[in-house]
């Protein structure tokens, strides 16, 4: 009892733990260090991909590059790593692509802090040195850009280079420029809008990653109904959401009781009735094709059929969204004023072959915009991944027709960050500058990791870079395929300056973060079986 | 625990006492003093401009990074009962006041610490306890004294500013404080009325969302519900436009006494689906006929019902939570209408400008109301790059709003980085020399535990923590100036004037008060019966 009072006083519950400062601090450091270089070896042209297998069902796995699909599906507990997760996931969300290097700077960042704390600086002292450099590199990367908004020629080009240099760190590599093309092609077709709805992406397996195209108009994975015509030009079209399986009156306690067949009967022939006159209203509205986002039953296809309308069920809901937006038709659910509805139109829908599969094509519609990308590929998980990079590059071109801002890619950036930080360092005088220093060797590592994943001498060409951005050649880069230093601009790699500021951004956000950490609590787990 | 009655009998006071532990007397008192202590150095490194976060992870894995204290304290459930009322008490403070929620620990912890030096020298807790609350006294009268007033108007608020700065500076957000103290505080003047001096809080509204940096975070001078139009096909932009707040679904209705309706002959059959067709049309006919060009509704439509509004050109937005709801009927100077037919035009609220935005390359939306006909309502959009700093900055916002609400009530500041503190530590050991008897211990124990909260903002800074407090106190009993405090982020001037660090005269009274009370109250503690075995 006595010696209660001298112990040391324990003030959490159960199972909970506590780390403090060093080791606080430490769990942060190897956590997020372990996570960016998990990541790590996915950064560049020559980076590896990863497999990740879902933990309830080992078939099911998944190949990919991307660093926001990996660090997404990976279980973590270490809350440092989880701040990192964090923000690949958002990068994702904002602009689509860098979602590994946003990672890998982070971790680059806090093993660069480490070192500092080791060296007794306060962390304090850091965040303000590292602020400061964030803001000289901001500041040097948006005036090392270049602005295309007048001119759209000449940002069309860059586009497709922007294209090929996300596709060339992912699956699509070797085909880059046909899925380049594709990408503008469709970007452009959005005129500028973000909304990537209109552009609907199509896997089929079968055939070969070159053998994607990209098809005119709208693509519906939907059969049409038996005995209707294949093939309908100038076609008006209802986008309907309404139920055509049984009607059901909607009125709440209502139920039928009879106490006859005959009566029975009588009712299930007013029930159809109903129906048919629903479908007659339906066709009333002068259409020649009906699409519904619910199941048609045997009886009203029979109708449309009767009155030569293309009847189409079971439309999911994106897809009814995404038709409605293309032909320009108004999502219909009552019928009684066909006056006042808005048909969409399309010069052509017909049934199209792709490999095995039959889908219905609409073609000419309102909307010129759409565009659908049909993805070819020999397995469920290439097609997965392709999709994936393809989707990150229409992000990023999506974004970059709002902001046509682009930079030099291949290291070329980080390096001339790098020496604006190292140059502003020089005249500040204190612990920050020291702080200030780590803070663009971290960005040189980025170039250095990049090398290392394609297997050269890494830190032999990232000086050689060096001494090049010394001698004022601020072009040059690391040419990834040939393994030397050369021109960025003759190479054609170039980034959209959105990708690099939010990494820039981010990363030193969550850097700061974590750096102003001192405790770690962590709560018990909750108990499993409880109540 | 066994006494025996008159007859000899053994007499059970406490049942299953080989269950329970027990503490009396001395330890007790030393078990809880302990505890209190441990909380509140917990906390002492989150004090000051340079202080550091905390890291939470909850029982789900969920992670949240914070510098406030009300926030560390409220998730780190704590079991310890000591440990727990502090834990109330920083909650006390955040509610009343808002902002110094790791002060008040600190001190409360602080002054239980020197309590424990007093004990050992025999004193009796109940006379620690008066003298705590004589100096108690002594200090508050102190902070009356040497307080100062801002002058502000809607016009001029430069001063609210910085004191908003000075909530902000310990937090994450502190790199971007100029604009974000500015956003709070023109935020709390749109919805204060300075006549009155009173603001109503629940008209900010603070909404986060990921992308972009702290830095753009923006004051938007209206409402923002995070939803769609109910129709893809709807206007995503109304100008001038009327609403209709209705708590009432699109959908038939379900009354709410229990009842069958049997349906045996085609006539009735035919007569329901009359009347369930109907019902549409007369909904949405009485929302056209009141004239509104919006409507928002805080429950679900129906499909049907859904396309005859798209047919009325009546665009609409579904589920909309009940405080925004209330949020917008103040904004708009609408009338929330929970049936169809008490609709009128008189019950519309009226709005500029309404809008719907997409952000980034998700399909996330939401719609901006604008220009509201009472524009007395708010919205703080908090950007960042992450979850955890968003949510961050919201607490962090939330601190500096109910700083400047607290100077709008009442402007009377006394100076931050400590200076407070010091200046009534030096009046209380002053005043103690005056005392006789016991007390006198005790109130110099109270001005020993006043320079904690310097203390510790001094070593987190990363000065000699000691050295730095006893040289503003002796600056400031040569100048007599209060004004004089730990110079944090090394601006060159101990003049907490010149840097303008202030804080509220209510907030720091307030502290002082409730640290106060909460060591007297764990003082006057001398049991501790507990089970075991669960501890």
């Amino acid at each position: 009892m006595s010696t209660e009072a001298f112990q040391p006083a324990r003030i959490l519950n159960q199972g909970s733990t506590q780390e403090k400062a060093e080791g606080a601090r430490l769990s942060n450091f190897i956590g997020a260090i372990a996570l960016s270089d998990l990541i790590s070896t996915t950064l560049g042209p020559k980076g590896m991909d990863k497999i990740l297998q879902s933990p309830s069902n080992l078939l099911d796995s998944t190949i990919t590059n991307d660093g926001a699909t990996i660090l997404g599906s990976i279980q973590i507990s270490n809350a440092a790593a989880k701040i990192l997760i964090e923000i690949s996931k958002v990068q994702d969300d904002e602009i689509g692509d860098g979602t590994t290097s946003v990672v890998v700077l982070a971790g680059e960042l806090l093993k660069e802090a480490e070192k500092l704390i080791h060296k007794r600086i306060h962390p304090q002292t850091i965040i303000k040195g590292f602020r400061l450099a964030k803001d000289i590199a901001l500041k040097k990367l948006r005036s090392v850009s270049q602005d295309y908004s007048e001119n759209q020629e000449e940002l069309k080009k860059y586009l497709k280079k922007i294209a090929m240099t996300i596709f060339s760190t992912k699956i699509l590599t070797p085909y880059k420029s046909l899925f380049a093309d594709l990408a503008v092609d469709s970007i452009l077709r959005l005129k500028g809008s973000t909304n990537l709805e209109s552009i609907q992406i199509l896997k089929k397996t079968g055939g070969l990653l070159k053998e994607s195209y990209i098809e005119e108009g709208f693509v519906l994975d939907k059969k049409i109904g038996v005995g209707q015509p294949k093939r309908i030009e100038n076609a008006k079209i209802l986008v309907a959401n309404t139920s055509m399986d049984y009607d059901k009156i909607k009125i709440f306690g209502s139920r039928v009781v009879v106490n006859s067949s005959s009566k029975l009967a009588e009712i299930e022939e007013e029930e159809k009735k109903k129906m048919l006159r629903k479908c007659q209203k339906i066709v009333d509205h002068g259409i020649n094709v009906f699409i519904n986002r619910q199941l048609i039953y045997n009886l009203p296809e029979q109708f449309f059929t009767d009155n030569g309308v293309m009847s189409i069920e079971h439309a999911d809901f994106a897809g009814i969204e995404r038709l409605s937006l293309v032909t320009g038709g108004e999502i219909v659910s009552t019928f009684d004023h066909p006056e006042l509805v808005t048909l969409g139109t399309a010069k052509l829908i017909e049934e199209i072959m792709i490999g095995e599969d039959k889908l219905i094509r609409f073609s000419g519609c309102k909307e010129p915009s759409a565009c659908t990308i049909i993805l070819r590929g020999s397995s469920k998980q290439i097609l997965d991944e392709a999709e994936r990079s393809l989707h990150d590059g229409l992000a990023v071109l999506s974004q970059m027709v709002k902001n046509p801002k682009i930079v030099l890619g291949a290291g070329c950036t980080e390096i001339i960050m790098a020496q604006a930080i190292e140059e502003a360092a020089k005249e500040t005088s204190g612990k920050i500058q020291i702080a200030m220093e780590s803070f663009a060797r971290a960005l040189t590592r980025i170039p250095t990791i990049i090398a290392n994943n394609a297997g050269y001498d890494a830190e032999q060409l990232v000086s050689e870079l060096k001494t090049k951005h010394y001698k004022g050649n601020n072009t040059f880069g690391i040419d990834v395929m040939g393994g030397k230093v050369c021109d960025v601009q003759k190479i054609g790699v170039f980034e959209s300056l959105l990708v690099k500021e939010g990494m820039l951004l981010k990363a030193s956000e969550a850097t700061e973060m974590i750096l102003r950490v001192d405790t770690i609590m962590n709560s018990a787990p909750r108990r499993r079986g409880m109540n | 625990m066994l006494r025996y009655d008159s007859s000899g009998k053994p007499f059970i006071i406490i049942r299953d006492q080989d269950q329970k532990e027990r503490l009396t007397g001395s330890e007790a008192r030393k078990a809880n003093i302990l505890a209190a202590m441990t909380v509140a150095n917990l906390m002492k490194t989150s004090i000051g401009p340079l202080g550091m976060d905390k890291i939470l992870v909850d029982q789900d894995g969920e992670v949240t990074a914070t510098n406030d204290g009300a926030t560390i304290l409220k998730n780190m459930q704590v079991e310890n009962p000591i440990a727990k009322l502090l834990v109330e008490l920083s909650q006390g403070q955040d509610d009343e006041i808002g902002d110094g929620t790791t002060s008040v620990v600190v001190l409360a912890g602080a002054l239980l610490e020197e309590s424990l030096s007093l004990l050992e020298k025999g004193i009796h807790p109940s006379k620690i306890s008066e003298g705590y609350e004589k100096a108690c006294d002594i200090a508050v009268k102190h902070l009356l004294k040497i307080c100062d007033k801002i002058e502000f108007d809607k016009e001029n608020y430069g001063s609210l500013v910085k004191a908003a700065k000075t909530s902000l500076g310990s937090k994450i957000v502190n790199q971007y404080t100029e604009k974000i103290a500015k956003i709070s505080v023109e935020a709390v003047l749109a919805v204060a009325d300075l006549e009155r001096k009173d603001v109503r809080f629940d008209l900010i509204k603070l909404e986060g969302k990921t992308g972009g940096t702290l830095g753009d975070t923006e004051l938007i001078d209206g409402i923002i519900i995070p939803k769609n139009f109910s129709h893809p096909q709807m206007p995503k932009q109304i100008k001038n436009a009327k609403i209709a707040i209705l708590t009432c679904p699109f959908e038939p209705p379900k009354p709410k006494t229990g009842h069958k309706l049997d349906i045996d002959s085609v006539k009735k059959y035919k007569e329901l689906l009359e009347i369930e067709q109907n019902y549409f049309k007369e909904m949405t006919d009485l929302v056209k006929k009141s004239g509104a060009t919006l409507v928002l509704c805080q429950w679900g439509f129906d499909d049907e019902a859904n396309h005859l509004l798209l047919q009325k050109k009546l665009p609409a937005v579904r589920w909309v939570s009940g405080t925004d709801i209330e949020l917008i009927a103040i904004a708009t100077g609408a009338r929330i209408v929970p049936r169809f037919s008490e609709l009128t035009e008189k019950k519309l609220g009226k709005a500029g400008m309404v809008t719907e935005k997409s952000l980034g390359t998700t399909d996330e939306n939401m719609i901006v109301i604008e220009k509201c006909s009472n524009t007395k309502t708010v919205t703080i959009l908090v950007k960042g790059g992450n979850k955890m700093v968003v949510e961050e900055g919201k607490r962090s916002i939330h601190d500096a709003l109910c700083v400047t609400r607290n100077l709008i009530k009442d402007n009377r500041i006394v100076y931050g980085g400590g200076a407070a503190e010091i200046s009534c530590s030096v009046a209380v050991n002053k005043a103690s020399k005056e005392i006789t008897g016991i007390e006198q211990y005790s109130i110099r124990a109270f001005s020993q535990a006043l320079l904690s909260v310097p203390i510790a903002l001094a070593s987190n800074s990363g000065l000699n923590s000691l050295e730095a407090v006893s040289e503003i106190q002796l600056k400031q009993i040569e100048k007599e100036s209060p004004f004089l405090g730990i110079d944090c982020i090394s601006m060159g001037t101990n003049n907490m004037k010149e840097q303008y660090v202030f804080d509220t005269l209510r907030g720091k009274i307030q502290e002082f008060l409730l640290a106060t009370q909460m060591a007297k109250m764990i003082l006057k503690i001398d049991d501790i019966i507990r089970p075991t075995g669960q501890y």
